[in-house]
């Protein structure tokens, strides 16, 4: 390591004054992650009062969850892939196969639904991985690569169903979907279990975000003003438990709830703590830069679309058991909801700028609107309507956003 | 003689800056008028203000074009009057031909058609006038970038420019191109076209300017009469930095050591056409604390050869030995090439250097992430720790560590890529044209990195077309003429005249 000194060479120009109110500044650096957060508040807030408290309602925030479920899982993937400057369309696709290909093998011959399930994610990695081969090594633009797998998986789903549904599935398949957590405590009515996870959960958010801070001022980061800090803290908490209160009241956090919380924390620390989530960012903000800083950036762009490839047959696991059955029509278009949801979350086209947090924040949006209209009777036709219009205002803030900056 | 454009107290504000602060500028019909200073002098925004590209209204002053106060509220609007500008990032569309550019929003057309018999004899009569000899047909992505230049030239041309301003035209040719360009200017002169010339390098400012405008954090300080008596260099550089500079390169004691370096027969072809060679049994060595240059030409193939040591970044069918302390090393990818203790800092720092839209702090960790990591965990305090370590040693001038690359000024980009080179920890370090298009100041102190860095006893090479910078820094000039390499000697006894007497005779031997 070059640690030595360096003089200070003798000809200098006064440094650019220009520490502007930190307040100020942090807000308009921060105000797409803000913002996200305080439209999903808003867009529930909306809803919670037109629908006249259902949304909230313990019953309707558990389907909200299950609903959203596999949007969620496959966002992950996906703002990795759009982080990297790619684009995937093929995972609905690939979600409808990976459901049908469980459905054959778990109903039609017999096979274990673990031994089966994990067949499946393999499956899945193996898909992404093929389709990453092309883009990565071969420089084949994302967009036809993953068109042509779209249109590929669409095909094989009707090919390896018959055209046919299939299922329904054992029981324990199910539970990925339908199942809660156990009620171990047996208070009637209130599953205690839940409650005390979604306390931990809690406690050990804020003991992480009070200790990163001490740390960051210890060190003199430039961190977020105080006001900011606990206000956003505060806010999440209470929604976690408040959620976490509703969800005991009815039956507790179902399964898939798990499974979503831990990948959220997996891939949150993967993107914004290790050298693998940083040099996917540089990948997507400069390539070229990022290749001659000795980094493997074709190995990297395969693996995101391999990873894609699993979360999306995860999804699909998560799909099929919530539909019990496998259907050739399973998917279809859920691409464009996961990718909207990425892009409503702040993630760039260009590449190089996105987060999990928003992302999973840009799901929720999406689904308590697709949520909140059903249970106002509103058309699918308007619902679609009024869902294209969110996106492209949410876009449109951001390139505001960006070229007022 | 007569003045054909005078811009009075132009004052041009942005949020919490003062861009321009009261400027004057006065161009006499059929002059060449120099415009010199700093970067962030104010000189791109005042020919921003003079083009329309600030319209009228956003800034206070007055301008007056051949005797009538102008408001232009566009580009379109100072084009009609005949002031045309040429930015340094060439506004062609590659993938069409030249005529197509240079008609491009003024087609030769009635009613929509495109009259191409026109717009062909046309171009031809422009290339003529430029001296470029190609087909009109010809697109301009076949072309180097100092016909492109010219291609730029003629489509102003087509549209009878009256005052022709050239934002440094020449930061991207080499010293023929940069001449032919300097010649055409005279040549418009002579046939009564005024010029505003922006440029950082003063031999040709003093070369063909009749009137220098010096500028400094945007107000004109000076004004020089430039025709017939020579004006000194050290007078115009002692204006823009606002003090004198005695001596442009830093003072240094070379202390040289072993070998630490050494290239054998290093042999790359052209990754498209694969029987050329772009550099030909190449053999060099550098010492520790040596400073060696590598002259040439532009297309000579230094950055092929460096780039091509890097990890094979460039050229396919490589061959050689890269020997480190004697022995034979590994270079074949870029990772491998670092750790061998290469390092290789690009000539282009924006499309191969750096993030741009990423922050200083994450830029600098970038070759090195292991250093700011436990394992796979990158450690957020230590990273911090690392930027303010170089921000202070190496004088990167920003607000914040925080703050996005793409904001600072093209000396303190550079500086962010050196401190990310300096960070991987090498033991050679390859600089590639490393005071491209930065300021006088910004040069010094890149030159003092260079200096300090050799006496701790790295081995530099720099790549670099400008020969005074070579000549200035460095302790032994290798020159090298298509692919090969073609002289070697000390810098003590190299001198301009013997390095292009080099380059010229190994090129007539052909």
């Amino acid at each position: 390591m070059s640690q030595e000194a360096i003089h200070q060479p003798a000809v200098t120009k006064p440094a650019p004054s220009g520490t502007a109110g930190a307040s100020a500044s942090f807000i308009r650096k921060h105000m797409r992650e803000y913002g996200i957060l305080l439209a999903l508040i808003v867009i529930m807030a909306f809803f919670q009062i037109v629908t006249n408290g259902i949304l909230l309602k313990p019953i309707n925030l558990t389907n909200l969850i299950l609903q959203n479920s596999y949007v969620i899982i496959m966002a992950l993937g996906m703002l990795l892939v759009i982080v990297s400057g790619h684009i995937d369309l093929s995972v609905g696709s690939v979600l409808g196969f990976v459901g049908a290909l469980a459905a054959v093998m778990i109903v039609q011959w017999d096979m274990n639904y673990i031994l089966a399930g994990v067949i499946c994610l393999a499956v899945g990695a193996v898909i992404g991985a093929m389709q990453g081969y092309w883009i990565a090594y071969w420089k084949i633009p994302s967009f036809i690569v993953t068109l042509a797998g779209m249109l590929v998986f669409k095909g094989l789903t009707l090919w390896v169903l018959a055209g046919q549904s299939v299922g329904p599935f054992p029981r324990g398949f199910q539970l990925i979907s339908s199942g809660f957590l156990p009620d171990v405590f047996g208070i009637k009515g209130f599953n205690l279990l839940s409650m005390l996870l979604g306390v931990v959960v809690v406690a050990v958010m804020l003991f992480f975000g009070l200790r990163s801070r001490f740390r960051n001022r210890s060190s003199g980061h430039d961190d977020e003003p105080a006001l900011f800090f606990f206000g956003r803290n505060f806010i999440l908490a209470a929604a976690i438990v408040y959620i976490t209160w509703a969800l005991s009241t009815f039956r507790g956090f179902p399964n898939v709830l798990v499974v979503m919380a831990l990948l959220i924390a997996v891939y949150s620390f993967i993107t914004s703590r290790t050298t693998i989530g940083r040099r996917i960012y540089a990948v997507g903000g400069n390539e070229k830069a990022t290749r001659l800083s000795g980094i493997n950036t074709e190995r990297l762009v395969f693996f995101t679309f391999a990873n894609m490839g699993m979360l999306a047959a995860l999804a699909g696991l998560v799909f099929a058991a919530r539909l019990n059955t496998a259907t050739p029509k399973a998917g279809l278009g859920f691409e464009l909801d996961v990718i909207a949801a990425v892009f409503i979350g702040g993630a760039s086209m260009a590449g190089g700028v996105g987060t999990i947090i928003g992302a999973v924040i840009g799901a929720f949006i999406m689904g308590v609107m697709n949520n909140g209209m059903s249970i106002l009777g509103i058309g699918i036709d308007y619902q679609q309507v009024i869902k294209g219009l969110v996106l492209l205002v949410a876009v449109i803030f951001d390139v505001y956003n960006k070229n007022r900056a | 003689m007569t003045t054909i454009l005078q811009m009075q107290g132009i004052t041009k504000t942005f949020p919490g800056v003062i861009a321009l602060d009261d400027v004057n500028l006065t161009v006499a019909e059929g002059e060449i008028h120099a415009l010199v200073g700093e970067n962030g002098a104010g000189k791109s925004t005042l020919m921003k203000v003079l083009s329309g590209v600030y319209p009228h209204g956003s800034y206070d002053g007055v301008i007056e074009f051949r005797g009538e106060e102008c408001r232009f509220s566009g580009i379109a609007d100072s084009e009609k009057r005949g002031i045309i500008i040429i930015h340094q990032e060439l506004a062609l569309v590659p993938l069409l031909s030249i005529a197509e550019n240079i008609f491009l929003g003024n087609e030769r057309a009635a009613g929509g058609v495109i009259d191409w018999h026109e717009t062909f004899s046309r171009t031809r009569d422009l290339l003529a006038k430029v001296g470029l000899k190609e087909s009109p047909q010809t697109r301009v992505t076949e072309l180097g970038l100092g016909k492109q230049q010219l291609v730029e030239i003629a489509k102003a041309l087509s549209k009878e420019v009256k005052l022709l301003i050239l934002d440094e035209p020449t930061s991207s040719l080499n010293e023929t191109d940069s001449e032919a360009l300097l010649n055409l200017l005279l040549e418009f002169k002579a046939a009564g076209i005024s010029s505003i010339l922006i440029s950082h390098k003063l031999n040709e400012i003093s070369k063909v300017a009749d009137t220098i405008t010096v500028l400094r954090d945007g107000a004109a300080v000076s004004t020089l009469d430039a025709k017939g008596s020579h004006v000194g260099e050290a007078d115009i550089i002692r204006d823009m930095v606002g003090r004198s500079l005695n001596d442009r390169y830093p003072p240094r004691e070379p202390k040289i050591g072993e070998t630490i370096f050494e290239v054998k027969n290093w042999t790359a072809h052209h990754p498209q056409h694969s029987e050329r060679k772009v550099c030909d049994d190449v053999s060099f060595h550098v010492k520790a604390g040596e400073v060696v240059g590598i002259a040439g030409l532009m297309g000579a193939g230094r950055t092929e050869l460096a780039m091509s040591l890097f990890g094979r970044s460039y050229g396919t069918n490589i061959s050689g030995t890269v020997e480190m302390h004697g022995r034979p090393v590994d270079v074949s990818t870029v990772n491998r090439a670092i750790s061998a203790g290469i390092c290789y800092a690009t000539e282009d720092r924006k499309t191969f250097g750096l993030v741009l839209d990423d922050t200083i702090r994450r830029n600098i960790p970038l070759a090195n992430l292991g250093g700011i990591a436990d394992g796979i965990v990158i450690d957020e305090n230590r990273e911090l720790a690392v930027a303010r370590d170089y921000r202070e040693r190496i004088r990167i001038k920003c607000s914040s560590t925080a703050q996005e690359v793409v904001n600072l000024s093209g000396g303190n980009q550079q500086k962010v890529v050196l401190a990310k080179w300096l960070f991987a920890g090498p033991e050679v370090l390859i600089l590639d044209e490393p005071t491209r298009g930065i300021d006088v100041g910004a040069k010094y102190e890149i030159y003092a990195i260079i200096a300090e860095l050799a006496r701790t006893g790295k081995a530099i090479v720099v790549i670099s077309s400008e020969m005074p910078e070579l000549l200035g820094v460095t302790d032994r000039i290798y020159v090298m003429n298509e692919g090969r390499f073609v002289g070697e000697m000390p810098t003590k006894e190299a001198s301009q005249e013997k390095i292009m007497s080099l380059i010229i005779r190994s090129g007539h031997r052909n």
